[in-house]
């Protein structure tokens, strides 16, 4: 009655098909051709990875595809997943200098995607080192903070042991991107990508703090953040009322009755994601609520597009103050706010629906995080130095969401990365 | 509208200076009269001469940056329709576009009788002119026609001589690039009674080969046989050999200019170079007979601005503009400018310096490219999450807007050739305060 019936395996692929469709060889190879070539390219300035953009765009158009694949792997293992979802407006395609000239910039995303659609679809595997380290290191969390650690820290000959409670590895990107963006079964790849690379997955399991340092001689935590924030106010306790991210996650990995009208509240870019999904799964009416004006939405200005495409509606300065419903979801009452988010009186209002998805932030894994003894936090976040990932206590480091707070998988590449570097010196300055 | 009206060699009459080139596109009447359609003013029409018989495939190019057919090389022979076929047609296309120039091009044995016989029905069709291939280079050269008689001065002055004793129209000689210097059978066909000189024919080429096969394209079963080069990858080389035989005092003859010509711009500087007429045959092939329409409008627009009201106003405009390099003034200095406002900080110019040329480009705070990539690559970065996405200002950040130093800019014009900023880096002239000296004057001088 309130719900919409699941889409079946079909319509779903037909609603969350591709928003950008691959290059075609000789488009790709004309894209490829329009590059410049800078010379200490502002992309690759701009890329937290560092990923050398020219150099592998030079390759595609001279047909290397495999060497444009390893240039962009080099820098960063997750080249696929990055290819994907990374916000390139404020990234690499944001510093071309071709918008210096009124250009166009180069498509940088959907090119290294052309690169890493060829090396996942040749044998793809990577060198690791021929000599073997007695070290043993512990990646907790299975997103890409780890993934990168662990690639970085195989491809210098140590052993990596990845620990996540979830079933599937990969974190956000298996459980918490837009479908049409990225799928699981792309994020696998990568996965499978560094367990071919020699590491070890424990998948499915709670990390015990204690035994592990035992075990291990160094441990990166790649933890992220937690569940979405409370909104703290009455019936949201209702059955119906679900965190963007378990939303996400439930519909990305198995099927899920989404209700016929779906109010999501806040406006970054998780909201989006959960906003356009609901949409795309049936819902005839989806609202965002957001307590700020649209100059102040978190969201990337295209995810807005995105939103807007798909009818949604948003309510901006509006705040929710009550979940009404018996026993499951029915309406929302809201108030107007003013620019200090104080309620204007005599505003409130309802609308009926019969889903209401919260996306306001994630919590910080503070109870997790403070098990492990002499780890520093600031605000929930690891505190570390950020050329190292090294926390306060020398055994430990961080990187990715339970450093940053919350930023893009190529911030959690770049970190996860770093931090295997850090390890790696840590490690070899014991052996003096 | 500027008069583009032709005479070639004071006798062959055309609305414009634009034939076709002997070749694919002039390979039978009813091409040649869909070409005067479109607006072309001639045609010099696919070579006559005794049957032969072509291969499959012909054609191969090279594509340059994603840009199809930069260079075409073709291992085609002359006409493989039979004679009274192509005479019967080209007396069609005469009577219905009498004002329209046809040249036959003409190739057959190296036999005083076989010349003249294939000149008398040229001429009987109603030909306008003859171009003698001499030139082409590939196949019929193996037989001792073609570039094989354009290669030895001494042939090509004897058929020339041939040709005249019965010719009526004006003679063409269409000279081969493939000598080291085509000056030598330029004289030699105006020995010969030449009234003109078509150049240039296409040039020895292998275009490249297939990496999985191991065979040069075209193939042919397996095999591939060398070709002739041309389109807009051999214009450079068409201009500079034009300019040596319109500028060669024994030569002295009309020029019809053939060589990667696609569009107006070329055309005109031919004609600066004293060319009559130009052929076209690669362009054509590429996009079709309708490109003559921007050719006449482009080339009349120019001369329109230039106040040039025929093309005789310009023509050999350039030529005593090219000189020997010791007549050069040697104190003409010239060093390259940036300007900040234009740079879009690809940084090309510092690179094309530091790699290629004379170490005068500098970034502000860095002794080397090295240095510079290797702090780049150090920075740490994060997405800004804050900002907006799409800012709108994407002003180029000072520090990757490179400095010329110009004490050490040699003006070499390289920084100004990779810039892709129209007008970002100008090449502007330093008073040296001293008069003009050529390196003829300089050597001249110390000698006394």
């Amino acid at each position: 009655m309130g719900t919409v019936p699941p889409l079946s395996p079909e319509q779903f692929a037909e609603a969350f098909a591709d928003i950008h469709p691959a290059f075609e060889p000789q488009a790709a190879t004309v894209e490829a051709t329009r590059c410049l070539f800078c010379f200490d390219a502002p992309c690759t300035v701009a890329c937290p990875t560092h990923i050398d953009v020219p150099r592998f765009i030079k390759k595609i158009s001279t047909r290397n595809l495999r060497g444009s694949a390893m240039t962009i792997l080099e820098s960063n293992i997750l080249g696929l997943s990055c290819s994907r979802v990374c916000p390139v407006d404020v990234l690499c395609e944001g510093a071309c200098v071709m918008h210096g000239y009124n250009k166009q910039p180069i498509e940088i995303g959907r090119l290294q995607r052309y690169a890493m659609d060829y090396f996942y679809s040749h044998s793809p595997s990577l060198p690791v080192a021929k000599t073997q380290a007695l070290e043993k290191i512990a990646c907790i969390g299975a997103g890409p903070a780890s993934l990168a650690c662990a690639a970085e820290l195989r491809h210098r000959g140590f052993a990596v042991t990845i620990i996540d409670k979830n079933p599937l590895a990969g974190g956000l990107n298996t459980y918490g991107i837009a479908e049409y963006k990225f799928r699981p079964s792309d994020s696998k790849k990568e996965v499978d990508l560094v367990r071919s690379m020699g590491a070890e997955f424990r998948l499915g399991v709670e990390a015990d703090i204690e035994s592990l340092e035992h075990e291990f001689n160094a441990i990166f935590l790649g933890v992220g953040l937690g569940s979405t924030l409370r909104l703290n106010v009455p019936g949201e306790t209702l059955p119906d009322v679900v965190d963007a991210l378990k939303f996400i996650a439930a519909y990305k990995t198995s099927s899920l009755r989404v209700g016929r009208r779906v109010i999501i509240i806040g406006a970054g870019n998780t909201a989006i994601d959960a906003a356009t999904a609901a949409h795309r799964l049936g819902a005839e009416e989806v609202h965002i609520i957001y307590r700020r004006g649209q100059d102040e939405m978190p969201a990337f200005d295209y995810e807005y597009e995105l939103a807007l495409l798909d009818n949604v509606e948003f309510h901006w300065h509006t705040q929710p103050v009550r979940i009404h419903g018996a026993k499951s979801v029915e309406s929302i009452e809201c108030v107007r706010v003013d620019k200090n988010l104080a309620p204007i009186p005599n505003s409130n209002f309802q609308i009926p629906c019969e889903m209401i998805i919260p996306s306001i932030g994630q919590t910080r894994l503070v109870d997790f995080l403070s098990r492990c003894k002499g780890v520093e936090l600031k605000n929930g976040c690891v505190m570390v130095n950020p050329e190292t990932g090294a926390t306060a206590n020398p055994k430990y480091f961080a990187g990715g969401d339970c450093v940053n707070g919350g930023r893009e998988v190529v911030d959690a590449v770049a970190a996860g990365k770093r931090a295997a570097a850090g390890i790696a010196k840590s490690l070899e300055a014991h052996h003096g | 509208m500027a008069d583009l009206t032709t005479l070639f060699a004071g006798k062959i009459r055309c609305p414009n200076p634009f034939w076709l080139a002997s070749g694919p596109p002039a390979n039978c009447g009813d091409q040649v009269m869909r070409a005067f359609d479109a607006g072309w003013g001639g045609a010099v029409w696919k070579t006559l001469g005794e049957p032969i018989v072509n291969v499959s495939s012909r054609y191969s190019s090279v594509d340059w940056n994603g840009q199809r057919m930069m260079g075409l090389n073709n291992i085609e022979l002359i006409t493989d329709r039979p004679l009274n076929v192509n005479l019967r047609e080209i007396s069609e296309v005469k009577k219905r576009y009498p004002h329209h120039a046809v040249i036959a091009s003409l190739m057959v044995d190296s036999k005083r009788e076989a010349w003249h016989l294939i000149v008398r029905q040229a001429e009987e069709a109603g030909a306008d002119g003859l171009e003698l291939n001499f030139g082409c280079p590939h196949g019929m050269s193996e037989r001792g026609m073609g570039s094989a008689v354009g290669q030895v001065p001494e042939y090509c002055k004897m058929i020339t001589e041939w040709v005249k004793e019965v010719a009526k129209t004006p003679v063409l000689v269409k000279l081969t690039p493939n000598v080291t210097d085509l000056r030598h059978v330029a004289r030699a066909a105006k020995q010969g009674g030449a009234d003109g000189l078509s150049a240039i024919n296409t040039i020895n080429s292998i275009t490249g080969i297939d990496l999985d096969t191991f065979v040069p394209r075209p193939e042919v079963d397996g095999k591939s046989a060398h070709g002739g080069y041309c389109g807009p990858a051999v214009k450079p080389i068409a201009l500079h050999m034009v300019q040596q035989v319109a500028a060669d005092p024994e030569v002295a003859l009309p020029v019809s200019g053939i060589g990667g010509i696609s569009g107006w711009r070329d055309a005109a500087e031919f004609f600066l170079m004293g060319c009559q007429s130009v052929q076209l045959c690669t362009a054509p092939m590429h996009y079709g007979f309708r490109i003559v329409e921007d050719m006449i409008d482009g080339l009349s627009n120019w001369m329109d601005e230039k106040g040039f009201a025929k093309i005789d106003d310009f023509r050999g405009r350039s030529l005593p503009n090219v000189t020997e390099w010791k007549h050069l003034n040697l104190n003409y200095k010239i060093i390259a400018r940036i300007h900040p406002d234009k740079c879009i900080g690809c940084d090309l110019c510092y690179i094309a310096c530091w790699d290629g040329a004379h170490q005068c480009i500098h970034i502000e705070g860095f002794k080397n490219p090295e240095d510079l990539v290797a702090a780049s690559r150090k920075r740490i970065t994060v997405t800004d999450v804050e900002k907006h996405s799409g800012n709108g200002t994407h002003a180029t950040p000072p520090i990757r807007i490179p400095k010329v130093d110009e004490h050490e800019c040699v003006g070499c014009n390289l920084c100004w050739l990779v810039c892709p900023v129209e007008n970002c880096i100008t090449m502007e002239r330093v008073d040296k305060g001293v008069a003009a000296q050529s390196w003829e004057q300089r050597t001249g001088a110390s000698k006394c």
